[in-house]
């Protein structure tokens, strides 16, 4: 019997849950060393509202932030290349995180394990 | 001016106001339900915003003049009864005491953690409570001998108890936040390798210099802060315990693992409230703790003219506030009694 024709059409949904215990926080801890400011963000969300490359496409700083500190690497580069480094984040950010700086510290840490 | 007063609880609220209600030259019996004075004070290591010693802060409130105090322990007082302008006292032991006016301030109790199944406080051993932490912190490496090794990551539950209509409180407990940041910073210090995290549903930082803590901690402790509310906690084999909660601000489900998990558990009136305000015919608000007569203008005063109210007994207090509205409350008394002795 051809076992392909029994196909119903399922198929194992990937888990979305964050398995923080798998999870490498190496990228964050790299980024903090070299700009330890991305400790003080709170997710406010300043940056994102104001950010230019918001308007026209999903990127949230805020977001890209959150994903570094939960050890979420995967996609990250291609979120990062988003942004156009002009620096309107930086001038919102309540909590003064070098927003610019930690943007670069990402990219460049990034490219660096070739993710 | 003789008159007498009772004050029912000695926590920090009933002796700051006999303090001031003696000084003030009324007779004040202090009535206690414990063998000392003092209440949960006594429990507690440092204090929040800043750390302060409790040891000394309970101490600076005990060592007050109380030169015409007498204090009863062992009192747990069950009704307060108005009798021909005075008012009859009673404890579960049979004691009876009169008294001209009475000053209610039997504080809060600690949330049964037990309640709350799910976190398995009570059932696994590294489930602990705030306030066991804090012993813990007052002996010397009280946490290590608890897990029987340095910990590697600790996670801190907010709002245990709290902000929970499911087990019956809507309210927040107030100082629980600002408490799991300290506690965190403290751990931190403990252990540097550890890592701390706290969940959370919103921090709130409501007094001052409460912000400026949780800066620190993020900037100086690496704490990390996790919105979300814990589903429910589980034990591995190991004895370690394994975490269930969305990050919210992500908008996805997180599994870790933890070697201690603390529940800050909130305050919950204290058991006596309800034969207490059926029995003087005062009223019990909404959440359970004692309502005043109008909270805005006369936070201090019931329905019922010479009984009055200072401390957590009315509601979820810091240790200044409380101490503030005690004082507060001396005065409200003071003006009732010698309005009754001008008549
Ligand atoms: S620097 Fe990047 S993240 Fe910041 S506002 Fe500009 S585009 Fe947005
Ligand atoms: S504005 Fe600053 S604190 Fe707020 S989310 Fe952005 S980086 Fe974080
Ligand atoms: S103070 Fe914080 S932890 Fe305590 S009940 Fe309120 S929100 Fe929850």
């Amino acid at each position: 019997m051809n076992e392909k024709k029994l196909a119903f059409g399922y198929t194992v949904s990937k888990d979305r849950q964050i398995d923080f215990d798998e999870a490498s926080l190496e990228l964050y801890n790299k980024v903090c060393a070299a700009e330890p400011s991305i400790r003080l963000c709170i997710s406010c969300g300043t940056c994102a509202a104001t950010c230019s490359a918001a308007k026209f496409s999903d990127f949230s700083l805020r977001k890209l932030i959150l994903q570094v500190r939960r050890g979420i690497t995967k996609g990250l580069q291609a979120e990062v290349s988003k942004c156009m480094l002009c620096g309107k984040c930086q001038l919102a950010c309540p909590r003064g995180v070098s927003t610019r700086a930690l943007i670069m510290q990402i990219n460049m840490n990034l490219q660096k394990t070739g993710k | 001016m003789n008159k007498q007063v009772a004050i029912i609880g000695a926590g920090i609220a009933g002796l700051e106001a006999a303090s001031i209600l003696d000084s003030m030259g009324f007779k004040v019996t202090l009535v206690e339900k414990a063998e000392h004075t003092g209440g949960h004070i006594q429990n507690w290591h440092q204090l929040f915003p800043d750390r302060r010693n409790a040891t000394e802060v309970a101490q600076g409130i005990i060592s007050k003049p109380l030169a015409n105090v007498s204090t009863e322990f062992n009192r747990e007082v069950t009704s307060i009864q108005p009798f021909a302008e005075k008012f009859i006292i009673s404890a579960k032991d049979g004691w009876v005491f009169n008294a001209d006016a009475v000053l209610i301030t039997t504080g809060f109790e600690l949330f049964d953690a037990k309640r709350k199944e799910e976190y398995g406080y009570g059932i696994y051993d590294h489930v602990i409570t705030s306030a066991e932490l804090e012993t813990l912190f007052k002996k010397e490496n009280g946490v290590t001998l608890r897990i029987g090794r340095t910990p590697s990551r600790i996670g801190l539950v907010h709002c245990v108890g709290s902000r929970d209509e499911k087990i019956g409180n809507i309210f927040c407990s107030k100082v629980c936040c600002v408490t799991a940041v300290k506690q965190a910073i403290e751990l931190k210090e403990l252990y540097p390798e550890c890592e701390i995290y706290c969940l959370y549903m919103d921090l709130r930082m409501s007094g001052r210099h409460y912000e400026e803590l949780y800066k620190q901690a993020q900037e100086e402790y690496s704490i990390q802060f996790i919105r979300g509310r814990l589903s429910e906690a589980a034990e591995d084999k190991s004895g370690k315990i394994i975490v269930k909660v969305e990050d919210t601000l992500l908008g996805r489900p997180l599994k870790m693992t933890m070697d201690m998990l603390v529940l800050m558990t909130g305050m919950v009136a204290s058991a006596q409230t309800a034969s207490i305000c059926s029995s003087a015919g005062i009223q019990k608000d909404s959440d359970g703790f004692f309502k005043a007569s109008d909270p805005h203008l006369y936070g201090n005063i019931t329905g019922i003219p010479g009984i009055f109210l200072a401390g957590t007994c009315s509601g979820p207090k810091t240790i200044s506030d409380t101490l503030s509205d005690a004082r507060s409350a001396a005065l409200a008394v003071q003006s009732y009694l010698s309005a009754e002795a001008n008549n």
